[in-house]
């Protein structure tokens, strides 16, 4: 079809004078859109961001119920319990101090509370609520909320605070919570609007802070209208929060209880771990805490009484306590040599007592010598000069080699405070940190776990699990999340020789069970749960020439920081090992004589899982095992949560 | 047909199209997609994964497609208005049998590396279908009645198939959009009398008779237009939306609460608040200067397009341009109508600023016809 000009022209100036009447639409639409925001954002703007800001409408948010924490048969290990407290608003209080001494003659305040209520109302806005006092009884709570005409901007609200009903027990592993401070603000990068509540509590410590994203859960919010003296008048939306996530851990508490009753009063530490699957079953630390203190905001007194305590109670020994192993660590050297092929199970080292190096001597705990040592003697008697000898022939980097293998020296990934990685020294390490060279006489204090050597009671007991099952046991201490089975790592063979390993094994089942082994009293006799191990006695102090002439210091006459750690590590049965056990005693003495009895005691606990017969133990121990079993103090477990009181 | 009316010599070729482009309109698109990112950062609490990022991969593609668009003449584009509408008619009878069920409506067909609504494909084919309607009609024939049944239909066909979906607010801008390009080609104003005379009295009606045995609505139809007027009558319910998003816009005030500091979107009371309520955002947390810039920035947009069709002498440039600007238009007052409380909450994006695939690649398509009708303008 063909078109006439004057038609185009004709069709162009109507779709011109059309278009510009629907673009002058627009634009007037438009300016109907401006004047509307303009109205809402400006001349309404009074209406509501002013009482947004004073309040009318309010934005209260919601904090979602802590994550609770159970053990591994579900018992709680941290709970959320009702919390009843006062709050403050300034600005409608009018008047602080007449509010404040009205209060005081319905509750009792405590004056370091208030004295810090005071701060905080100065320092923050005005209608930001601040918390007076916390944890009062319902009986205060109500006559608050009775006499509340009289309390101007004073509001009674319940909450929700934590409390960990198994007390000392689990202070090192769980850790605690406690009110969000400045620090913590400063420290962590996080947006999250719940911290800005005031007191509102975060992890400080162990799960608690490094579970702390998990457990928190996110914020709920609620809008509501409120009229000019604070009442609310309806509530405008309300956004649920979602509560944090529930924890299983790998302990047992009754075992756990039972670990940490049995180390009783000694600065000690002890690993129980399932080398089955790696489970942390228990991780005890003694002395311990009550963690329920801390949530509370612990007093200065008795924090100073914590912080100046010689036995550290608030470390996480066994984790963050790392000891020279002493014997312990002979097997990693036995292992290191046959699986290197320098030296055969069958062959023999002489040993007169010590050995010379040079213009030093170094020493053999037994001062007259072990004679004809092969490596089942060595371990069951535990030989130094054997191993003086073994690691002059394969070098300090081929023991390191191993005891990496075996999980000293690594930085296990388990959710508890300041876990330590241990030191595994290798000549590169001692040029690096200490600028000196390497030399023989630290292979051989190495070679008998001392020197620089360090490790953890954790990194023990997974080096005595991977001994015993030639896996790659990695320690778990979360089984689950919101029910969630957790990844069980590792589990890997280690690739070790059989045979070799087989030999190790026997050493360390001759320590307990053979007439001349180091544990030999402290065997268990029970055929289906025999134990191996492996004792050890670490100095932590170097035996002058002068002391050794004088002859051989005992323990009990040093003062106790300078008495040796005692060590034993133990796995059992040690046909099937299931568990595996480590225990340091610091400044303990001999590692027979303090670490074993209390390894076996464990062994047994968990084994039997509840309190072993007598017939386990050998005849002459039975009457002294009976009076300790009786005297131990251990939670009732079978009762536990009935009647549970407010802390 | 109309090919030989170009006088081709003038036209720019090869790459020197580059250097004739609607420039000004590439800046003004790129700066509202601009603050689109910077809002979804921002609503996606402070995280560019979330929904800025992929934001950005889109435009990014967008902005390839529009240019793309923009440098093959527009004439080719007029020639393949007819197949682009059937195809998206296609689609969208696809959907109405096949798509996936997304937020309570059958709206989109996955492709895989994205999700396409034939609706926002519609919007644009719609408008190329009419303006090359009214290119080929003779401009004395506008009028009569055969030849206003027929764009009609064109614009009804697909509408009742959006509302089906449902889809209210699509459909509207189909229609609307659709009318005005007709209204643009010179329609009698009769027409538009007539219907715009029904549709009141049909309103009128509605009203009159209700609470009568005669009432036209059902009542739970009543009350969401009583929510509709009066939202504050169940804040929590129906009318939370409203309430929220007013709340949020009149805490903004003048220069807003700062950037991510909007108390409104960080706890979530907004609804959608990355989609269609993200002005809200926004408007809480930029304030009536932030909310101003925005709506300046589309003003802009369609003042330089409404200039670029007023000054193409080619019947179809210029209608097609037009009617872009106006599905443009309806598409950000729509949006900001509802989220102000002018207009019931019926679903339409903000655009280019709302999170979503389809509406961003269609817009930016759209634009590059834009482009294409102004490099290739008659001189």
């Amino acid at each position: 079809m063909k078109r006439s000009p004057k038609d185009t022209a004709e069709s162009s100036r109507r779709i011109s004078r059309r278009g510009l009447l629907v673009g002058g639409i627009q634009l007037a639409f438009i300016g109907v859109l401006g004047l509307r925001m303009r109205q809402l954002q400006v001349k309404e703007a009074d209406q509501y961001r002013l009482l947004a800001e004073e309040n009318r409408i309010n934005i209260r948010l919601l904090p979602p119920p802590r994550g609770l924490i159970y053990d591994r048969n579900g018992i709680t290990v941290a709970d959320n319990t009702q919390n009843y407290r006062i709050v403050m608003v300034r600005e409608d209080a009018g008047d602080v101090d007449e509010v404040i001494a009205r209060l005081q003659k319905l509750v009792y305040l405590e004056p370091a509370d208030l004295e810090r209520a005071r701060k905080e109302i100065k320092r923050r806005s005005p209608f930001v609520p601040v918390t007076i006092t916390d944890r009062i009884t319902w009986e205060e709570f109500s006559r608050v909320a009775v006499n509340s005409p009289a309390l101007p901007g004073i509001t009674p609200e319940v909450g929700l605070s934590r409390y960990y009903p198994q007390y000392e027990d689990y202070a090192h592993i769980v850790g605690y919570v406690g009110p969000v401070s400045d620090y913590d603000l400063s420290r962590i990068d996080d947006q999250d609007p719940l911290l800005q509540i005031p007191k509102f509590q975060i992890g400080k410590s162990g799960i608690e802070t490094k579970m702390e994203k998990v457990l928190r859960g996110s914020a709920g919010a609620k809008q509501i209208e409120v009229n000019a003296v604070g009442r609310v008048m309806r509530e405008l939306g309300r956004r649920e929060g979602d509560p944090g996530e529930n924890l299983q851990l790998s302990i047992d508490s009754r075992l756990q209880n039972y670990v940490q009753a049995r180390l009783g009063e000694e600065s000690a530490a002890a690993v129980v771990l399932d080398t089955r699957t790696g489970d942390i079953l228990a991780a005890g630390s003694t002395p311990s805490f009550d963690p329920n203190k801390f949530v509370r905001g612990i007093s200065v007194k008795d924090y100073a009484e914590l912080t100046g305590n010689k036995y550290r109670p608030l470390a996480n020994k066994s984790v963050q306590g790392t000891y020279p192993p002493g014997s312990t660590f002979k097997m990693v050297v036995a292992l290191a040599a046959l699986e290197e092929g320098a030296v055969k199970p069958g062959e023999t080292v002489y040993c007169p007592g010590y050995m010379e190096l040079g213009d030093r001597r170094f020493h053999c705990w037994k001062r007259g010598g072990h004679g004809q040592v092969d490596l089942n003697k060595s371990l069951q008697q535990s030989c130094d000069v054997y191993y003086y000898d073994l690691s002059l022939r394969i070098g300090v980097d081929k023991i390191a080699e191993m005891a990496r293998r075996l999980g000293l020296g690594t930085r296990f990934d388990v959710e508890m405070s300041a876990v330590a990685e241990g030191l595994i020294p290798t000549r590169a390490w001692k040029q690096e940190v200490r600028g000196q060279a390497w030399l023989k006489g630290d292979t051989l204090n190495a070679s008998i776990g001392q020197g620089f050597v360090l490790a953890s009671p954790l990194q023990l007991a997974v080096m005595t699990a991977r001994l015993a099952t030639g896996k790659e046991v990695v320690p778990r201490l979360i089984k689950a999340i919101n029910d969630v089975e957790q990844p069980i790592k590792g589990g890997g063979d280690l690739g070790f020789s059989p045979s070799f390993l087989r030999e190790v094994q026997e050493g360390m089942y001759n320590v307990s069970n053979s007439r001349r082994g180091t544990a030999y009293s402290m065997r268990i006799v029970e055929d289906a749960f025999r134990m191996a191990g492996k004792t050890g006695t670490s100095q932590v102090r170097n035996i002058t020439a002068a002391e050794r002439a004088r002859g051989v210091v005992r323990n009990a006459d040093l003062p106790w920081e300078r008495r040796d750690h005692a060590l034993f590590v133990s796995y059992a049965p040690y046909d099937d090992p299931r568990i595996a056990v480590s225990v340091v005693v610091e400044h303990g003495g001999g590692g027979s004589t303090a670490a074993a009895p209390i390894a076996r005691d464990i062994v047994l606990q968990a084994l039997y899982e509840g309190t072993p017969p007598l017939t386990a133990y050998p005849q002459k121990d039975r009457p002294r095992i009976e009076s300790q079993q009786k005297k131990l103090v251990l939670r009732d477990f079978d009762n536990f949560g009935k009647g549970k009181t407010r802390a | 047909m109309s090919y030989l009316e170009y006088n081709v010599k003038t036209v720019p070729t090869g790459l020197k199209k580059v250097l004739y482009l609607n420039w000004p309109v590439v800046v003004l698109l790129a700066a509202v997609c601009s603050v689109g990112f910077l809002m979804l950062y921002s609503v996606a609490g402070g995280t560019l994964s979330t929904w800025a990022e992929p934001q950005m991969k889109r435009f990014a593609l967008g902005l390839a497609v529009m240019f793309a668009i923009a440098m093959v003449p527009i004439w080719f584009w007029r020639n393949m208005a007819g197949l682009a509408y059937g195809i998206s008619l296609l689609l969208l009878l696809y959907v109405e049998f096949f798509g996936s069920v997304g937020m309570g409506a059958q709206r989109w067909i996955n492709l895989g590396f994205m999700r396409l609504q034939p609706s926002e494909l519609m919007k644009i084919t719609l408008v190329m279908i009419l303006a090359a309607y009214y290119d080929w009609l003779d401009i004395k024939k506008v009028s009569r009645p055969l030849y206003v049944a027929i764009p009609v239909v064109l614009i009804l066909v697909p509408t009742a198939l959006v509302l089906r979906q449902p889809d209210l607010g699509t459909s509207v801008l189909l229609l609307v959009g659709g009318a005005t390009v007709m209204f643009l080609a010179g329609v009698s104003w009769w027409y538009f009398g007539a219907v715009l005379a029904m549709v009141g009295g049909l309103i009128f009606a509605v009203f009159h008779f209700r609470g009568t045995p005669y009432q036209l609505l059902k009542d739970y139809q009543y009350r969401r237009i009583d929510t509709f007027l009066d939202p504050s009558s169940d804040p929590l319910g129906a009318g939370y939306h409203i309430t929220q998003s007013k709340i949020a816009l009149g805490s903004g005030g003048w220069t807003g609460r700062g950037f991510m500091q909007g108390t409104q979107s960080r706890l979530n009371f907004l609804p959608e608040k990355h989609t269609d309520f993200i002005f809200t955002t926004l408007a809480e947390e930029f304030g009536f200067v932030g909310g101003m810039t925005l709506l300046a920035l589309y003003t802009l947009i369609l003042l330089f397009c409404v200039a670029s069709a007023l000054s193409n002498r080619d019947r179809f440039s210029s209608l097609l341009t037009l009617g872009i600007a106006t599905t443009f238009f309806l598409f950000f007052a729509v949006n900001m109508s509802m989220v102000m409380g002018l207009a019931p909450v019926v679903g339409v994006p903000l655009p280019l600023v709302s999170y979503g695939g389809s509406a961003m690649l269609v817009l930016l398509a759209a634009f590059g016809l834009v482009q294409s009708a102004h490099v290739h303008r008659p001189r």
